[in-house]
């Protein structure tokens, strides 16, 4: 029971890294694009934004239901980071909907989607730096420690910093890769694929300033990844994508589909080798034992209810999902 | 919640009588419905993330109790924004009737999802499902804290009241506008059919709210006391209407008084003896004067708003002439916001009438709240966006509103 929540959370996490990450990136890639992108993209975003970040509110609930004393350290330690985000999220989500939405066509609108790039770009960072604090071991549950030792440090770090800077950049390499197949004009095509390229190069090089900072900062990430073979097999996987995911980047034929499960499953593939040297452990706690999965479980009757919803919940929402997708790819009568 | 409803019922007349009308009241407010439900979307994940940000304490505790109603939430509100973005951008897309289809699920989705959150919260008043034991909750049954005893008339009220203040608000938002021009079949048709489910609502509002208080009454006494400002254990036990409470004097001042009138509503007979809050040690009561007073102005307009809304069904019955006469239109006009405050000061009653706990009987609030020190400046910044987010709101929805006319044909004058 506890191993197929545990799947569940672990499904939600990637798909909200998959479909809200690409949300997120498109506000990134809107900053550095012109008008007619801004068109692409708010059409093709308007429909499913807030369905795709949903994911997140589920995996939320599953953390405080499930593993409650997890969710409330999080969210006691890491207050301030995770205001940030909320701030983030209210800040973005309304500033799109009003720029979609208000009638008028005028000097609100520039307020509107300055507001939406910037913290389309915030957001993501602030979200890498929770999870670099995660599974960094600098959380301290001892209330006698100072202010900055419990509330500061923990997530103010090089570290934490270069897994936000990451993060962000991951997301506008799936929002590239993802409107290459937004639109039909050629020119706007090739922009599209020219900031794949890029923002691909990017993360390769930011991913690898990861685990530098890592070992820079005492955390055994880099070296635990290197000897567990299943992660290596991924990270592997990942990368043999990139030159393929390049090739059907250059060619001037539509080749959507292939882009993006080959992005997808690059990502799914980085993710998942990733669970594997983390698993079970949710929070790594300064002088004191780890919060795991396990350490942490609710009762069982809790987590027998909370399984009963949530597959009935993603047996309704699973078929709404792909069926909102398809609607957007009927023409228009 | 309701907007759904309204946007569903329109769609469906339109369906069925083929009128433009109605397809155009469909479409103008499902333009309001997508910036209050992304409004709502980001607040509801920042309601989840609030939770531990405030309540770190209580919901270590509470999560595995109470976390049910809200994965169920979770399900329903994923299925409401789902079919919503369905809903909003697959017009021509779809065949009609599915399409009304969508939304149909859009507002039993949206009713789901309000209700499970309810029902967490009415086990905050009425806990369930555990046994607290050493400070730590134990044998827990997340079907039982979910169907605690206060769910359903809390459920109740919540539904209804949604209905009662949207529907008001948008009759109130088109009558406005039909004093400016009374020959607009849309504001007149938009009226017509808010007014259809806010009277229903808000004549069965009553009733519900005489079930919740009898529940308050026997379970939440001390609740009960101060949002009737009854200091003094009665036998019988009069009702007050308005007045000042005074906490040192043990007295309401300024008050009417009806005999026997709170024995009869709180238990059903007119000589039951009412608790008091003499009964209740003193580091156990709620703040009396912020309780009382905002009872007192819920029931106020939920009275005000039946009354309308008994007027409305007569007049559609014997004298609809009097529907488009302007003092009518201007008592609609002024309900706009009445039902919202009404809705904001029936949370301050349950809330603040269970303090000083967060779970009633259990675990009081100040040992709930984050010990994070600085607290309130994260406070404060949430407040200030709200706030903020609000003007921007109001001020684009004049913004839409003032458009209709340019955008809708029937909105012109016929």
């Amino acid at each position: 029971m506890l191993i197929l929540i545990i799947i569940i959370l672990g499904v939600s996490f990637i798909l909200y890294t998959l479909l809200g990450g690409a949300d997120f990136g498109a506000g990134i890639v809107e900053t550095f694009a012109g008008k007619r992108e801004e068109r692409t993209i708010s059409k093709a975003m308007a429909p499913v934004w807030e369905a795709n970040h949903v994911w997140l509110i589920l995996a939320v609930v599953i953390l405080f239901t499930g593993f409650p004393s997890v969710y409330a350290s999080l969210s006691w330690v890491l207050h301030i980071p995770l205001m940030m985000v909320l701030l983030g999220i209210i800040m973005r989500g309304t500033a799109f909907t009003f720029r979609h939405y208000d009638v008028h066509q005028g000097r609100s609108h520039q307020y509107y989607s300055f507001l939406f790039r910037v913290s389309s770009f915030i957001t993501p960072v602030f979200l890498g730096m929770i999870l670099g604090a995660m599974i960094l071991g600098r959380i301290s549950l001892d209330r006698s420690e100072g202010f900055y030792n419990l509330f500061i440090a923990p997530w103010l770090n090089w570290f934490c910093f270069t897994m936000g800077v990451f993060t962000s950049c991951l997301f506008a390499y799936l929002a590239s890769v993802f409107l290459v197949g937004e639109t039909n004009i050629e020119r706007e095509r090739m922009k599209y694929a020219k900031f794949s390229k890029l923002s691909m190069i990017f993360t390769m090089i930011l991913g690898l300033l990861v685990f530098i900072m890592a070992e820079a900062g005492g955390h055994s990430l880099t070296r635990t990844f290197l000897h567990t073979t299943p992660s290596i097999i991924m990270l592997v996987i990942a990368a043999l994508l990139c030159p393929l995911i390049w090739h059907f980047l250059n060619k001037e034929k539509n080749k959507t589909i292939y882009l993006r499960v080959g992005t997808g499953i690059q990502v799914s593939a980085i993710l998942m080798g990733w669970f594997y040297i983390q698993f079970p452990v949710l929070i790594e706690v300064k002088n004191a034992g780890e919060l795991t999965f396990y350490n942490t479980q609710a009762p069982a009757a809790t987590l027998e209810q909370l399984l009963i919803a949530l597959v009935i919940g993603l047996l309704l929402v699973i078929p709404g999902f792909v069926f909102l997708f398809r609607v957007f790819k009927i023409k228009t009568k | 919640m309701t907007m759904p409803v309204l946007m569903a019922f329109s769609e469906w007349r339109w369906l069925k009588t083929g009128k433009q009308v109605y397809l155009d009241i469909t479409k103008a407010w499902s333009k309001g419905v997508a910036i209050f439900f992304a409004v709502g979307a980001v607040s509801g994940t920042v309601l989840s993330f609030e939770l531990g940000l405030l309540w770190p304490e209580f919901m270590k505790h509470a999560g595995a109790i109470i976390g049910m109603p809200f994965s169920w939430e979770g399900t329903a509100f994923f299925i409401e924004a789902i079919a919503l973005g369905v809903f909003l951008y697959g017009w021509n897309r779809l065949n009609k009737w599915v399409h009304w289809l969508s939304g149909v699920l859009v507002s039993i989705s949206g009713i789901l999802s309000g209700i499970f959150v309810v029902s967490a919260n009415a086990w905050m008043n009425s806990p369930a499902g555990f046994d607290w034991i050493n400070g730590k909750a134990a044998n827990i049954d997340p079907v039982k804290a979910m169907f605690n005893d206060a769910w359903l008339s809390q459920a109740i009220h919540m539904v209804l009241a949604a209905f009662v203040s949207t529907a008001f608000a948008v009759a109130g938002v088109h009558a406005f506008l039909l004093l400016k021009n009374r020959n607009r079949l849309f504001h007149q048709q938009a009226v017509r059919a808010a007014l259809i489910f806010g009277s229903v609502a808000a004549l069965l509002q009553p009733i519900s709210g005489d079930f919740s208080a009898k529940d308050v009454a026997k379970r939440q006494p001390a609740k009960l006391a101060a949002l009737e400002a009854l200091y003094k254990t009665s036998k019988p036990a009069d009702l007050v209407i308005g007045g000042l409470p005074n906490d040192s004097e043990q007295r309401v001042n300024y008050a009417i008084h009806i005999p026997k009138g709170l024995s009869f509503l709180a238990k059903g007979d007119l000589n039951a003896e009412v608790q008091g809050l003499d009964k209740i040690p003193k580091e156990d009561w709620p703040p009396v004067m912020i309780t009382h007073i905002s009872f007192q102005l819920m029931v106020m307009i939920g009275f005000f708003l039946a009354f309308v809304s008994l007027l409305y069904m007569v007049f559609t019955i014997k004298w609809r002439h009097v529907l488009m006469k302007k003092w009518w239109l201007t008592v609609i006009a002024f309900t706009t916001p009445l039902g919202f405050i009404a809705v904001e000061a029936g949370w301050t009653v349950t809330e603040t009438g269970r303090q000083p706990w967060i779970i009633y009987g259990i675990m009081r609030t100040k040992d709930a709240v984050s010990s994070m020190p600085g607290l309130r400046y994260s406070f404060f910044v949430v407040t200030i966006v709200y706030l903020l987010l609000s003007l921007i709101i109001i001020w684009l929805m004049r913004r839409q509103i003032n458009t209709i006319d340019e955008f809708y044909p029937t909105a012109k004058t016929v």
